[in-house]
């Protein structure tokens, strides 16, 4: 297994968000975790990500232990991580926080690498690079951020939610580039409320409830559970 | 007044408020990066006097010798402070922002205190040095050879400033941490460590300013704080956190300050000062460049 979570438990002043949870993600997978709000999804990845550091359990990211790392560090071990609110740099150009995306490497030849493969995902960020961040469409920051966790040529990438708050059209954009980034050899670990397009293009997925893994199972299968249709998929 | 004095008193407050400028930009630097006002920033002024100072007494090497060794210096000691003591009060569960105020303002006291115990509350000065008791007549217009060479560091400081900001990677880093700490392990880089830096790099401007500010004037353990506060109003006055608008404000700040000095009095040189500040803040409150 690429990454491996083994029961963490997370709490916030001592309210518990993630209870024991634990799931894993192959090598060039795309896993999808659901559930409702409050679920405790977002900070599931920010215990992998070392945003918030879990009481107890284990993540393991190629064999080695990456839980109690500093956040940078993580990003450094090739975890690139898009939280939900995108975090990107406002007042800083589109090519900036591109060019802040491939600050661990020292060689130009290894930032400009992913730039290409970048722009072709995101035509349209090619045009706006002397734009401000700020200035882009909900759409263009949520494409600006992956872009910006490309940069950083990981092995897995954590998305957040990245269809909420942007037009239906760039949803489906973000969600090929997704599925085009795997082709490319990445691995994906995708927190989604739509669930029945994240189903579409995953290979397995966990649905959390109150800080608990409830289900497990390939895309297949969740999908025609016949609790996950009457809870998440409202059929 | 002639023109000739009228060019004279500009000059003056010209050479000054670039020394101001540079006394401003480390701390403009620091609240920008970090929201975070640096109530010691007098007292790194006055430490990097007396090292001045002190390696002139030790060794006779001259000031503007000394400069480098003396910025080196107060890098240092800035990252240090930021490692010790700021990087804890930023840790503050509560009150988070009088926990940041007494951090600085009691490190200032207890740097004061040091200086006042170790150096004593003797007045000093740099008795003979390269530059000092010389003046460049230009057309008639005095201007005195060791402010002369503040400015010009002063400048040179500006420019290094600008390209280390916009053209590295640090100040990418820098620019990106100063928009939101919190996001810049995205990308790998430590906040922490840029924080030192940034803090590091504060200390070492303010170390430039002390360190031709000592061939002209006195020593002591309280020289810090009157130019802190002109520092603070000059920060306010450009915006805080704007680098280049500390700039601005501290040229016009120097000209003010020259032009009350003759139009008023010397003694009432700082109304001038407080005047304006009051002016500009009432009509732009953010300040000259300031935009957050
Ligand atoms: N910073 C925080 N401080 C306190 N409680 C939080 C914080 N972040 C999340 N929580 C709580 O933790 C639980 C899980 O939140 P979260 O991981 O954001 O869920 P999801 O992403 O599934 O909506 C919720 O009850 C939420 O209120
Ligand atoms: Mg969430």
């Amino acid at each position: 297994m690429l990454l491996e979570v083994s029961s963490i438990t997370t709490t916030y002043q001592g309210l518990v968000a993630l209870d024991a949870a634990s799931i894993d993600v192959a090598q060039g997978e795309i896993v999808v975790v659901a559930g409702a709000n409050g679920a405790g999804k977002s900070t599931l990845l920010k215990s992998i990500a070392g945003m918030e550091r879990p009481r107890s359990g284990m993540v393991m990211f190629q064999g080695e232990r990456v839980d109690g790392l500093a956040a940078h560090l993580v990003t450094a071990r090739g975890i690139a991580f898009v939280p939900e609110n995108r975090r990107l740099f406002p007042r800083l150009s589109v090519a900036d926080n591109l060019r802040l995306g491939s600050y661990l490497f020292r060689r130009e030849a290894d930032r400009e690498a992913p730039i290409e493969r970048v722009f072709a995902l995101f035509p349209r960020l090619r045009e706006r690079l002397e734009q401000r961040a700020e200035t882009l469409s909900g759409g263009e920051q949520q494409m600006l951020a992956i872009a910006r966790a490309l940069m950083t040529r990981p092995k897995l990438l954590m998305l957040d939610e990245p269809s909420q708050g942007i037009a239906p059209k760039l949803v489906d954009e973000v969600f090929e580039a997704i599925l085009a980034t795997r082709r490319s050899g990445l691995t994906v670990l995708l927190v989604e409320q739509r669930l029945s397009e994240s189903l579409e293009i995953a290979d397995r997925g966990f649905i959390l409830q109150t800080g608990r893994v409830i289900l497990s199972g390939r895309a297949g299968e969740l999908r025609d559970n016949p609790e996950v249709r009457r809870a998440y998929l409202g059929i | 007044m002639t023109l000739q004095s009228l060019a004279q008193i500009l000059a003056s407050g010209l050479l000054m408020g670039l020394i101001y400028a540079l006394i401003a930009a480390g701390l403009s630097l620091i609240f920008g990066l970090m929201d975070v006002v640096n109530f010691a920033h007098g007292e790194f002024l006055m430490l990097a006097m007396y090292a001045t100072f002190g390696i002139f007494a030790a060794t006779a090497l001259d000031p503007v010798l000394a400069t480098p060794i003396v910025v080196g210096a107060m890098f240092v000691l800035g990252a240090f402070v930021y490692l010790a003591v700021i990087r804890y009060a930023m840790r503050a569960k509560a009150n988070i922002g009088m926990v940041q105020v007494f951090a600085t303002f009691g490190l200032g006291i207890t740097i004061r205190g040091l200086a006042q115990h170790f150096f004593t509350p003797d007045y000093r000065s740099i008795q003979t040095s390269w530059l000092a008791g010389h003046t460049l007549d230009l057309a008639g217009i005095f201007l005195p050879v060791p402010q002369l060479f503040g400015a010009v560091l002063s400048c040179l400081s500006f420019v290094a400033l600008f390209f280390v900001i916009r053209r590295t990677d640090f100040g990418r880093a820098l620019e990106a941490t100063r928009e939101d700490a919190g996001a810049v392990a995205l990308v790998g880089i430590d906040k922490n460590r840029v924080f030192a830096l940034g803090w590091g790099l504060g200390a070492a401007l303010v170390g430039i300013a002390g360190s031709v500010m000592a061939i002209f004037f006195y020593i002591h353990p309280d020289v810090g704080s009157s130019f802190a506060l002109i520092a603070y109003v000059t920060v306010a006055l450009g915006g805080f956190g704007s680098i280049f608008g500390a700039l601005a404000a501290g040229l016009l700040v120097g000209l003010v300050e020259a032009i009350s000095a003759t139009v008023l009095s010397p003694s009432m040189k700082a109304i001038g000062i407080y005047a304006v500040y009051l002016v500009v803040v009432f009509m732009r409150p953010r300040g000259l460049f300031g935009n957050l």
